[in-house]
């Protein structure tokens, strides 16, 4: 069975679950609701023998609504097929462990959780794990600048915002020259 | 107070070799020659007269043993620095201590983030007066490119630097010639008195 005919079985198996598919050269990519989430990755897992997790992240849709998107990239070991799943994620919303079919995402949806801020169901040890425990924000977020923000807890560590002075740090994808898109510094907060 | 503690120094060595000098003295008016009169090879050979400072400072500034806080890449430089193309030991600071309690100056290569930077605090506050810092590289120094929320914008923030190296990272013969440049700063301390500065308060009140 190849990703695009597990596609194919899944968009079957759960209809309106699903609400978009792409192809883009060669790599697949089924979107579905978060609800049912969990039951798609366990078939994946399961009936469809992808059992190599190879990421998961997250996109922060700043200013849509959802606001959050997962992405997982499963994978079999043999590395004959590739799928990726997506799901929208609102800014209440928790999303369901998966730590359960893959013990590698549970390093994944910890990083999830500190850069994103997104919480898990079921996770067996929800804690940061790049940041310090106890740090105030979710650095990967849109509207967190750069340069960081000052936190201060004095048993931890005190933060401070980094001079962007004197360097092009910051850069706006899109149209038009560098000169626009990479200021020597802009301030975004 | 340093002074006096020089002059008491000195003239217990007066007091050693002044049965010798006594001797020397009479040497010179039986043979009526001009001899060194102060001087006794039994002991005074072995004798320099220097001052308390200089004599600390000489000695330390020799055997610095240095604490490597091997953070990133500036690290591998580091590591070059102290093998044999480069030697560190000529300078009598082969002996990297990865314990700080036995380490006399922190080599801080590479790029301290906030949560690493807690734990390079910690290892500093274990080492033993007296200590030297040397920022080593663009990051310890000052950040260098990461402008952003998980770096600390030099480890100077943190704990004092007595030598900031330039460089992303710096070659080898930098870091050298910082630990030279530690070398000078040391030769020019007052190290007795800083050493004994609560002694000395404590003394004088």
């Amino acid at each position: 069975m190849s990703a695009a005919q597990d596609i194919e079985t899944l968009k079957q198996k759960f209809g309106e679950a699903v609400t978009g598919t792409t192809e883009f050269r060669g790599e697949h990519t089924i979107e579905v609701k978060l609800g049912s989430l969990k039951d798609v990755l366990g078939v994946a897992r399961e009936t469809m023998a992808y059992d190599f997790l190879l990421d998961i992240s997250s996109l922060d849709h700043f200013g849509e609504h959802p606001r959050f998107e997962m992405v997982y990239e499963l994978a079999t070991v043999d590395d004959s097929k590739h799928l990726r799943v997506r799901s929208k994620v609102g800014e209440d919303e928790k999303v369901p462990s998966v730590v359960s079919f893959w013990p590698a995402a549970e390093w994944h949806e910890r990083e999830v959780f500190d850069m994103m801020g997104i919480s898990f169901d079921g996770h067996p040890d929800l804690r940061r794990i790049l940041m310090w425990e106890g740090y105030p924000f979710h650095p990967l977020r849109k509207d967190f600048p750069l340069a960081g923000r000052p936190s201060e807890m004095p048993d931890v560590a005190v933060t401070g915002k980094a001079p962007l002075e004197g360097g092009p740090f910051v850069t706006s994808p899109g149209k038009g020259n560098p000169v626009t898109r990479e200021p020597r510094s802009r301030e975004i907060d | 107070m340093r002074r006096e503690l020089v002059k008491t120094f000195t003239n217990r060595l007066r007091v050693d070799g002044g049965r010798a000098n006594v001797r020397a003295a009479a040497m010179v008016s039986d043979n009526n020659q001009i001899a060194h009169t102060a001087y006794d090879s039994k002991i005074e050979g072995n004798v320099i007269f220097t001052r308390v400072d200089a004599a600390i400072n000489w000695m330390r500034k020799n055997s610095m043993w240095p604490m490597p806080m091997g953070l990133a890449c500036c690290a591998i430089e580091m590591m070059a620095t102290a093998c044999s193309r480069f030697d560190l030991s000529r300078f009598g600071m082969e002996v990297m201590r990865f314990s700080p309690r036995q380490a006399d100056v922190m080599i801080v290569s590479g790029t301290v983030t906030y949560k690493m930077a807690l734990a390079v605090k910690r290892i500093w506050d274990q080492m033993p007066e007296p200590k030297w810092c040397i920022a080593m590289g663009a990051c310890a120094s000052s950040g260098g490119m990461y402008r952003s929320y998980a770096v600390l914008q030099g480890i100077d923030r943190l704990i004092p630097v007595d030598v900031y190296v330039s460089g992303c990272p710096p070659r080898p013969e930098a870091l050298i010639e910082g630990l030279m440049r530690l070398q000078k700063k040391v030769e020019g301390e007052h190290a007795l008195e800083e050493q004994k500065k609560e002694f000395f308060e404590e003394m004088s009140s």
